[in-house]
């Protein structure tokens, strides 16, 4: 189970569509596109749940460009810009 | 003693705040999102008077924006005027602690005495998360304390701990070592948290399958903004429909006051006072309080059942073609109620320039004050029928005056956006989107009685004031013995509405809509009791029966129209541009929608008046 994960392709959230379920990898923030400076990105992501291991799952997208998106982060729901996604490495 | 409630948004903090303090509330006066200062007090099993406020939620003490900073200063001890807390009750949503419990970690540095509150536990034994309390109260160091919020009893726990606490000489605080933490530390901080988590708690944690099922229809791209619409829609016709009986049994009894006070005093002075200025005029604006509560229960309503985060992820990308952040959605919903607690609540936006632009648009949400006014030129102007064989036609025009609002507001929110600030990118929406919770009677109830009473102190005070003031503007100085006009044509009232009225002329506005625009800067509900006022005056006793019947003979539809449209614009309010000025510390803001609202609401009754008169209605 370990190994097939460990071979999945790694992806942005940001990219992710309606469905997929993976887990965080790391935060890369540096070319994210977000308004933020990247540590208070990286900052804001860590303090709603988004650590490295969490499981994540979109479970909902908006109208305009499927953005934003609702995410489960383990067992809560978090919801994100696409823009910010992109700093969230998942696998 | 004082105790400060701190914890994530969401964690039932309000909930709990309501449940120990009940109505011994020092209300803060704005509704909504907790964002200003609500204190109230509570006594213990062992008679302890204890006080508690409830402070905003946050995620970290990092304070990113004004209201977090509150939080922050508070726990901190910097707020100058503020009791330094003797226990800070860091509350937790059961079903969700890794947040909580990283907030609580980051607390425990600033050396202020802790307990963690294990809220809606009830619902987390539910879904079959259990929690070993006494050992997460060890690996945590602070004592852990479980409670049901909304349920009677609840809270037994966590007084019997409070005084367990306080008991204690004085509970022992340490040294602050907080400072903001950096990226690793809250990385590790969070690895912290979540192996306290791992070694207390158990969770099989299922999801909640009703906020699944719901999310499923209420987020649909499609479905879910059609829920939206349907619930504004909804939520218009029960301010107009649902509350008319009502209305009219207050307008009766107010009516019926008037009387006997005019069957009792001789003619006079006095009489005229208490019946003109007093007791019609207060009676005026009391009349609508059944709207104004219908508002606040809706709003209320969806805030506690959780819809109000779903709402600003269905409105962010729609806001954000406006230039606003999905954040906004919330300040901007509590416009509709009063644009005061819209503009306070703009404090969830913690970008300064999507703050900004968001508190400039505030006013043109259709608030509450402005009901009084349509409704009045409505009733008198608009025929009772029904479109479509369901809808009644004057619920269609208030649901167009609503939409004008809101549509210029995204517009000017555009323009903003475009000639002000377009080197700005949009700053991040991130939100939590909690369970879906049954909303609680009590808690809508306080929030609700809390409203009322703000409302009614306003209608008490300013308005009453301002209703005196009038009186005396449209009864000073008295008409010379054997005069043959009216008494007002005599009046300051009438000098001033004359000499004011050549400007509003090519509105289609008459002296006497001019000289109840003048007390209406004070609150717009005024210029109702101000026309009414004016004309029972005028017409003595028998026309202040009914000002819409009144209005209905002396004013072209034209003129109406072109009222009811001012209305949607003009800046009628002094109270809001104070909160203007307050909010961004600047005369600039304040000025700058004092003249773009007046510049907006000429025009658009310029041309309403003028579009009406080469249709026929003039």
């Amino acid at each position: 189970m370990d190994e097939h994960r460990n071979q999945r392709r790694h992806i942005r959230l940001g990219r992710a569509r309606r469905g997929y379920i993976g887990v965080i990898q790391g935060l890369v923030t540096k070319g994210a596109g977000s308004a933020l400076p990247d540590a208070e990105l990286e900052s804001r992501l860590i303090e709603l749940g988004f650590v490295e291991g969490a499981r994540v799952e979109i479970l909902h997208e908006g109208i305009v460009g499927r953005d934003p998106i609702a995410v489960r982060v383990d067992n809560i729901t978090i919801a994100v810009r696409r823009r910010e996604a992109m700093a969230i490495v998942v696998a | 003693m004082h105790l400060a409630l701190v914890g994530t948004p969401n964690s039932g903090k309000t909930a709990l705040f309501n449940a120990l303090t009940g109505s011994r509330q020092k209300v803060a006066n704005y509704p909504g999102v907790t964002v200003e200062r609500k204190e109230g007090s509570f006594v213990t099993p062992h008679g302890r008077q204890v006080s508690l406020v409830d402070l905003p939620g946050t995620y970290s003490l990092r304070g990113r924006s004004p209201d977090e900073e509150i939080t922050r200063d508070i726990v901190l001890g910097r707020t100058r005027g503020e009791s330094l807390p003797d226990l800070v009750l860091c509350v937790a949503d059961s079903t969700n602690l890794r947040l909580t419990i990283r907030l609580l970690l980051e607390l425990k540095k600033t050396g202020r005495p802790i307990a963690l509150v294990l809220n809606m536990f009830d619902i987390a034994t539910r879904r079959g998360v259990t929690v070993d309390v006494y050992r997460l109260s060890e690996a945590l160091g602070v004592p852990v304390v479980t409670s049901i919020a909304v349920r009677k009893g609840g809270t037994a726990d966590l007084l019997r701990l409070t005084d367990q606490i306080l008991s204690r000489a004085r509970p022992a605080s340490g040294e602050n070592l907080w400072h903001p933490p950096t990226v690793p530390e809250l990385r590790a901080t969070q690895r912290e948290a979540d192996r306290i988590i791992a070694a207390t708690v158990s969770l099989p944690a299922r999801p909640d399958t009703w906020t699944a099922r719901i999310d499923a229809v209420v987020l649909h791209p499609i479905g879910g903004l059609a829920i939206l619409l349907l619930i504004l829609f909804v939520m218009f016709q029960a301010v107009f429909a649902w509350t008319q009986p009502l209305m009219e049994l207050l307008s009766s009894a107010f009516e019926g006051i008037g009387q006997l006070v005019h069957d009792t005093l001789p003619a006079g002075l006095l009489q005229s006072f208490l019946q003109n200025g007093v007791i019609s005029g207060v009676g005026t604006v009391v009349v609508f309080l059944p709207q104004i509560i219908i508002v606040f229960l809706f709003i209320l309503l969806l805030e506690d059942f959780g819809y109000m985060a779903r709402a600003a992820f269905l409105m962010d990308r729609i806001m954000g073609g406006a230039g606003l952040h999905g954040r906004a959605f919330i300040p901007l919903l509590s416009s509709f109620a009063c644009a005061i607690p819209g503009i306070m609540a703009t404090r969830v936006i913690d970008n300064r320039r999507d703050r900004l632009t968001t508190i400039l648009i505030a006013p043109l949400m259709t608030c509450s004050a402005r009901i009084p006014v349509y409704t009045l030129i409505i009733s008198a102007f608009i025929p009772e029928t029904e479109v479509w064989g369901w809808i009644n036609l004057r619920g269609l025009v208030m649901f167009g005056l609503y939409a004008a609002g809101i549509a210029s507001a995204l517009g000017l929110s555009f323009l903003v956006k475009f000639f002000m600030w377009r080197d700005y990118l949009p700053a991040p929406f991130m939100l939590e989107l909690p369970d879906y919770k049954t909303p609680r009677v009590r808690s809508i109830a306080i929030g609700i009685f809390n409203r009322a009473k703000m409302f009614l102190k306003r209608a008490g005070t300013t308005i009453f004031a301002m209703m005196v003031l009038i009186w005396f503007l449209a009864s000073f100085p008295q008409p010379p013995v054997g005069a043959q006009d009216a008494a007002i044509n005599y009046s300051l009232a009438a000098i001033i509405g004359k000499a004011i009225a050549p400007l509003l002329a090519p509105l289609g506005f008459n002296w006497q809509i001019a000289v109840a625009l003048i007390p209406g800067m004070a609150a717009r509900e005024v210029a109702v009791a101000a026309l009414g006022t004016v004309y029972a005056i005028e017409g003595g006793k028998e026309a202040a029966e009914q000002i819409g019947q009144v209005l209905a003979t002396k004013w072209s539809l034209a003129t109406a129209l072109s009222l009811l449209v001012w209305y949607i614009f003009a800046p009628q309010c002094a109270s809001t541009l104070a909160v203007i000025r307050r909010e961004t510390g600047s005369w600039k803001w304040m000025a700058l929608t004092f003249v773009y609202m007046l510049v907006l609401a000429y025009a658009a009754s310029l041309a309403t008046y003028n579009i009406a008169v080469a249709s026929g209605a003039g």
